[in-house]
């Protein structure tokens, strides 16, 4: 585990980058996370609405959405996904949406 | 992780290189030689892989639009089927068996093969016949498709697999 400084704020992540604690994000701590994942900010509207989608989906279930989960049910298609977030959608959204990464086959 | 593990290990120890790209083959054409295919080529677009699938012999299949929704579990000389080889050539057993393996399927929400190969296109990954195979079964373009980017020669397939991995199944 490490700390790292987002957005002024120490936040402890795991080695992977993932917070510990979903409960202290803020939405400035993830534009700064999409930032260093390559995605350009500010964040479009699709992004935060995947964003959100992400934690609400954590916050009730315990897990956040796969790819296809996303896809379904979010509201933005498989396709857009991967245009917003190139190198894994699922993954880089649970990093920028301050969740723990999603586990799941499909 | 604590802090004292990370300053204990060694300044030249490396991470192993993460895979940046693979390029696999899916040969075979029953339901449970496409789907790991499938879900190794989904999921490596989510973790952010580059990834080309290659349909080739009865793997072609998967991706021909009167046979796609038509593949079935091999209930003969499949030991893994733990029913005997006789038992599982009788009519209507593999019809059967693919019926409940669909259901199971379902029920962990993972798409129907031509859903699941329709969602591989939108991820981004390139998928491509094989010319022999296409020639040999004497497919058309238009049998395949529309999401198959291209019909390739295995020469080509290896130009394309480039500078990444290879995976056959």
């Amino acid at each position: 585990m490490t700390t790292k400084l987002l957005a002024g704020t120490p936040v402890e992540v795991n080695e992977e980058g993932f917070f510990v604690d979903p409960d202290v994000w803020t939405e400035d701590m993830a534009t700064e996370l999409a930032a260093e994942a390559n995605i350009a900010v500010p964040l479009t509207d699709k992004h935060w609405q995947v964003l959100h989608y992400m934690r609400k989906e954590y916050f009730e279930k315990g897990t956040g959405p796969t790819v296809r989960k996303l896809g379904k049910s979010s509201g933005v298609t498989v396709k857009e996904l991967y245009q917003l977030f190139p190198k894994g959608p699922a993954k880089l959204a649970a990093l920028c949406a301050g969740i723990p990464k999603p586990r799941g086959c499909v | 992780m604590t802090t004292t593990a990370v300053a204990e290990t060694p300044a030249t120890s490396k991470q192993p290189e993460a895979i940046e790209k693979i390029s696999l083959i899916i040969s075979k054409g029953s339901l449970e030689e496409i789907y790991p295919g499938l879900i190794m080529a989904n999921g490596a677009r989510a973790e952010g892989i580059e990834v080309n699938v290659f349909f080739t012999f009865f793997g072609l299949d998967a991706i021909h639009k009167k046979r796609q929704s038509k593949i079935k579990v091999a209930t003969v000389g499949n030991p893994g089927m733990h029913i005997p080889t006789w038992a599982g050539g009788l009519p209507g057993v593999s019809a059967l068996a693919t019926k409940y393996m669909e259901h199971q399927i379902e029920e962990l929400d993972i798409p129907d093969i031509p859903e699941f190969v329709e969602m591989i296109s939108d991820t981004g990954a390139g998928l491509y016949a094989c010319l022999a195979s296409v020639d040999l079964f004497k497919f058309k373009k238009e049998d395949l498709i529309d999401e198959v980017e291209e019909i390739i020669t295995v020469g080509e397939f290896y130009e394309m697999a480039a500078g990444g991995q290879i995976i056959f199944t």
